[in-house]
């Protein structure tokens, strides 16, 4: 395996995009990354586009995004890993220029969640994981699910409801920095307290939004990245791990198996600890997702993320800071993009360039964690400056 | 000059989807059968003992196609509950309703419905049964009460 950088990113803005269509948004996406990392299509060795789909009218998007973006004949896939979709797309791009197959890759995220209405959303949603088992009598949505570990979370170690809501406030404060974020406004902890519910203990401000938007990332070899760049940003390590379809096979409500076996294995292949992380991203669909991301990475311990939240652990100053960009929760989640999201704004951290959201990077060390589906999949990404 | 703020363009497509899915049970039809009697059952392999639910065909532990049918004795623990109060567009004609995981003492877990309680007064930790049910539709299926005398707050 060769070592791999990350030498060019790019994202559209993300929110309710009903003035692009999925081409014209991944497009967005394409051409800052493309004209970051100074490449041409006819450089690009192998893409891979991250989407869930179903909400938009294409049915095979990979195609329809690279014909619109000039790609042909570069060889293509879509990637589907739920909400990580976006990471399982760069690790195939990586995986593609690790092996030596190309010297330049490229992974596209892109969804487009609010061409059809919002129940109608919420109901796709809501269907994954075993459909007939979990939704089809039950009616279950994927707030639900999340609350579900919410609400094991907080008998078991008395997580509140306010340590949920500090999640949003925190993350509502640097999504009002990020230009590309769907809200851009900060919220006070009363507003977030007094949002109505969603799924019992969540509410509205414990839930990011249906967004629309892309995110794309440029790979390149040692060799090709030195020539393209002098601020490369290394691969240091990939993690993935799954679990069960049904929630209800899992052997508790506390944790995602997922987060705690993916983040160990890229952490043992990177060599570093999560003492050693400057600044991550974290995969923030629901405020309780983000505390148990906290535990599950191992930044803090088991039961003690609402604390981390209230200490203000993970803001800038904090041991590590955490989704600076604003989160899914402020930023939006548009599902396949997120993944590309994450990793572009780790780079851009590790480079130095994201203003008054910059993290202090100590040990040029960058992660990002994202989930697909309730614990479902899991991909942890280590980004270095060495 | 005031500028009226543009509705975006969007094409409104005039071909409507409609999808209707029918799930092969033929497998473990049995359980469905079983239900419509009042019966909860599930399967276990009959090789190596792992017990499923929901029921399967093939076991995931082993790999044997050898399955058994046992019953469930409905007697559960709440491990997790929530409240849908935004929901799916095919249930938006319902009311709120609660969701929860109840683990069986047969040691699997069961996702279902959530009858005769609220999130005011459940528990994590009461005790619950599992009973068959009927939803809103007149399908046969599932679903968790609390137990008799398990009063939620006061059941620790």
């Amino acid at each position: 395996m060769r070592r791999v950088a990350v030498v060019g990113v790019g994202s559209s803005r993300f929110g309710r995009r009903d003035d692009a269509n999925l081409s014209e948004l991944a497009f967005e996406a394409v051409k800052p990354a493309m004209d970051e990392a100074g490449v041409d299509s006819k450089d690009i060795g192998f893409a891979s586009v991250g989407t869930v789909g179903t909400w938009y009218e294409e049915p095979l998007p990979a195609v329809v995004v690279a014909e619109y973006a000039g790609l042909n004949p570069t060889g293509l896939v879509r990637c589907e890993a739920a909400c990580a979709s976006g990471s399982g797309a760069f690790k195939v791009a990586h995986q593609s220029v690790a092996s030596g197959e190309s010297e330049i890759a490229m992974a596209i995220g892109v969804e487009k969640m609010t061409e059809v209405d919002t129940p109608t959303t919420i109901e796709l949603i809501g269907r994954a994981g075993n459909y007939l088992w979990e939704f089809e009598n039950v009616g279950i949505t994927f707030a639900g699910y999340y609350a579900l570990y919410a609400s094991a979370h907080m008998a078991q170690y008395g997580t509140t409801e306010e340590q949920l809501a500090m999640v949003a406030v925190k993350n509502h404060k640097y999504g009002a920095m990020n230009p590309y974020a769907h809200f851009q406004k900060e919220i006070t902890l009363e507003q977030a307290l007094g949002s109505p519910f969603v799924a019992w203990p969540l509410r509205v401000y414990s839930c990011c939004p249906v967004s629309d938007g892309s995110a794309a990332i440029i790979l390149a070899s040692e060799q090709a990245a030195k020539k393209l760049t002098d601020t490369p940003v290394w691969v240091k390590a990939i993690g993935t791990a799954s679990d069960t379809a049904n929630l209800s096979k899992r052997p508790d409500y506390l944790g995602l198996r997922a987060t705690m076996q993916a983040s160990k294995q890229a952490y043992e292949r990177a060599g570093v600890s999560p003492t050693d992380i400057d600044v991550a991203e974290v995969h923030d669909c629901f405020t309780i997702a983000e505390i148990l991301a906290y535990e599950d990475l191992g930044f803090c311990e088991k039961g003690s993320g609402g604390r981390m939240i209230e200490d203000g652990e993970t803001y800038i100053g904090g041991r590590v800071p955490i989704n600076l960009d604003g989160g899914l929760k402020a930023k939006g989640h548009p599902l396949g993009a997120t993944g590309c999201m994450m990793i572009a704004e780790v780079t851009r951290q590790l480079r130095g360039e994201a203003g008054k959201r910059q993290a202090p990077i100590k040990n040029g060390l960058g992660l990002a964690h994202n989930v697909g589906g309730t614990g479902h999949y899991c991909y942890v990404t280590i980004l270095g400056r060495e | 000059m005031a500028l009226k703020p543009e509705q975006p363009r969007t094409f409104k497509s005039a071909r409507e989807l409609r999808l209707r899915y029918h799930i092969p049970i033929a497998k473990t039809a049995r359980f469905w059968d079983e239900l419509e009697n009042g019966r909860l059952t599930t399967t276990r392999c009959a090789k190596c003992g792992a017990i499923f639910f929901p029921p399967v065909a093939d076991c995931s532990e082993c790999r044997s196609s050898q399955m058994e049918w046992m019953p469930l004795s409905g007697e559960a623990v709440l491990q997790a509950v929530t409240r849908i109060d935004i929901k799916p567009a095919s249930f938006a004609e319902e009311e709120p309703y609660l969701i929860a995981i109840g683990k069986l003492k047969e040691g699997v877990n069961v996702l279902a419905r959530l009858v005769g309680t609220s999130v005011e007064v459940a528990r994590i930790g009461m005790s619950l049964i599992l009973r068959p049910a009927r939803t809103r539709e007149g399908n046969v299926w599932y679903e968790f009460a609390p137990a008799v005398g398990s009063r939620g707050k006061n059941s620790g």
